[in-house]
């Protein structure tokens, strides 16, 4: 695996994309609907994205494109293209579970295996085949550390999960993810469930990770984008409004609704 | 206030009868296991459970009949479990919802309707004839497996649907196969609904006595079966043969084996009990 990796990055440092995820035209179906309007849009690699917008807006579906997590959805049907470091993710003979293993998840409520600490955090790597104990077992701690679960939980990693509080729960969360290596860490509402204190912790977490990773998180919260986030993007109605950086939204954003919005006069 | 006062005796009125209507099948069954008790407790001993069928009421024993139970039990789980898991699965995880997956859907539920004679018909024409395994005990077990088969598949699908969709989502962002998800998350989370159902439905089939005679398993078998293919009874007929005798002491011995089929039905249900509560538990 870790030869596969070294190709992997040696390709990447070769074409050296300016922008880590780019869509071009996407538009987004559920059966006659239209969720998604046709957006154009690029993302800087190792930078935050925050996505902000009323609830309805798209954001989180425009999000679940990049790791084709609305395939499972019925009446689900997309026009466009979405590339990850220039490879087109929707072109048919894709492998979604290759995908999915560069592009991470961290989903809105903590949702964590009934299993032990250990096994959520080892369960990416063992679906790939890995079986090397000596090997999880650094890589659980690895991703533990990371995300600064590790002193709270390592002297009962076989306890199950779902005793955690719920900003532990979602640190663990993140650390599953990180587990298995992607490049992109997808962030719908990390925190909406969770109370200031996890929260801020979180939001620590997210500004040391965007060191290695590129980071995408979606938000109700204006304080957190603009805490958080290095570009910001303002969807409304299923379209892209303004996208730029995070300081030039929030003290002089070029539309009107974009201030509304921030300002709180809507949404 | 003459209204309220009116309410509040509707209101006990209902609770005396709602109490009368829920202990009505509880005192009947009562009863019937008191009556049973009387009748057959003194005649339960082991050599009863160990003897061969006789004609001599006082020697005739249950083991041939007990076996036959035990052997259509473990032929009849072997068949349906697979089959019903994974059509449950299919159902569950994989069938794109669309008209043909709610027609099946339908079906399943019809069949679980359909009365337990008519699948003894079809048993005796699919499995005894074109088949030709004849009168066995694996006719017998693939006839109640049809049986119960829409059973397990309903019970295993409610177990699977419990499992929370952000079990699903989790699984599949990390990129876990639709195989993998089910196969690591949702069937070991499931495991103790789906037991459940599968219990309770092994305990009605090891009550089913229609089906069995019209496939032609035998009110009189000299020898417990010692193959799939052998021929058979299961307790259920035996207590009928044991019951349309002129006799007082067969109906003796058919009160004592009643007791014996009742514990087995009575100690499924507590096992299924037992795992719905301790899966409750952990899914909390």
């Amino acid at each position: 695996m870790s030869k596969l990796k070294t190709k992997e990055s040696i390709i990447d440092s070769d074409i050296k994309r300016k922008y880590k995820l780019q869509a071009e035209g996407v538009k987004v179906f559920y059966d006659d609907f239209m969720a998604i309007k046709g957006i154009d849009m690029s993302i800087k690699a190792n930078k935050v994205t925050a996505f902000i917008g009323p609830s309805g807006c798209g954001k989180s579906t425009f999000l679940r494109l990049f790791n084709r997590m609305n395939d499972y959805v019925d009446g689900f049907r997309m026009e466009g293209k979405i590339t990850i470091d220039g490879g087109n993710i929707y072109k048919k003979k894709i492998n979604v579970e290759q995908l999915r293993k560069q592009v991470g998840m961290v989903f809105q409520k903590p949702n964590p295996f009934p299993k032990s600490i250990f096994e959520n955090v080892a369960y990416g790597l063992k679906i790939q085949g890995i079986k090397d104990k000596r090997f999880l077992q650094e890589k659980v701690e690895e991703s533990l550390k990371q995300v600064a679960l590790w002193d709270e939980v390592k002297d009962g990693l076989n306890k199950s999960a779902l005793a955690l509080s719920g900003g532990q729960q979602q640190r663990l969360c993140i650390a599953r993810t990180l587990a298995v290596e992607p490049s992109v860490i997808l962030m719908d509402e990390p925190t909406s469930a969770l109370d200031p204190l996890s929260t801020a912790k979180i939001e620590e977490l997210i500004y040391e990770l965007k060191k290695e990773y590129t980071i995408v998180i979606v938000t109700h919260n204006m304080q957190q984008a603009s805490r958080v986030s290095d570009y910001t993007a303002f969807f409304y109605m299923g379209e892209l409004i303004e996208y730029d950086q995070t300081k030039k939204i929030f003290t002089n954003p070029e539309k009107q609704q974009t201030e509304n919005y921030i300002t709180g006069r809507f949404g | 206030m003459n209204n309220i006062r009116k309410n509040r005796w509707k209101d006990q009125a209902f609770k005396v009868w709602g109490i009368a209507c829920t202990l009505l099948g509880l005192v009947l069954l009562v009863i019937f296991i008191g009556s049973v008790i009387v009748d057959g407790l003194q005649r339960i001993d082991w050599d009863f459970i160990t003897s061969l069928p006789s004609r001599k009421a006082e020697r005739a024993g249950i083991f041939t009949a007990l076996m036959g139970s035990v052997w259509v039990l473990v032929l009849t789980t072997i068949i349906a479990l697979p089959v019903g898991i994974a059509a449950a699965i299919y159902l569950e995880e994989y069938a794109k919802k669309n008209r043909l997956s709610s027609l099946l859907e339908v079906n399943i539920s019809n069949l679980a309707g359909v009365p337990s004679i008519i699948y003894g018909l079809l048993g005796l024409e699919i499995f005894v004839r074109i088949m030709q395994m004849g009168a066995s005990v694996l006719a017998g077990s693939f006839t109640l497996a049809l049986l119960i088969l829409p059973i397990v598949i309903v019970s295993t699908r409610e177990a699977i649907k419990a499992v929370p969709k952000s079990v699903r989502d989790a699984s599949f962002a990390l990129g876990a196969s639709k195989w993998q998800t089910v196969s690591r998350q949702l069937l070991p989370a499931s495991f103790g609904g789906i037991l459940t159902g599968i219990i309770l439905a092994l305990s009605r089939a090891v009550g089913e006595t229609a089906p069995l005679i019209v496939i032609g398993a035998l009110t009189y078998v000299p020898f417990a079966p010692s193959s799939p293919m052998d021929e058979f009874s299961v307790l259920p007929i035996q207590i009928f043969n044991w019951i349309s005798r002129p006799q007082h002491g067969f109906e003796v011995n058919a009160a004592a084996a009643i007791i014996v089929l009742l514990s087995i039905t009575f100690l499924m249900n507590g096992i299924a009990v037992y795992f719905r509560n301790k899966w409750q538990k952990k899914l909390k």
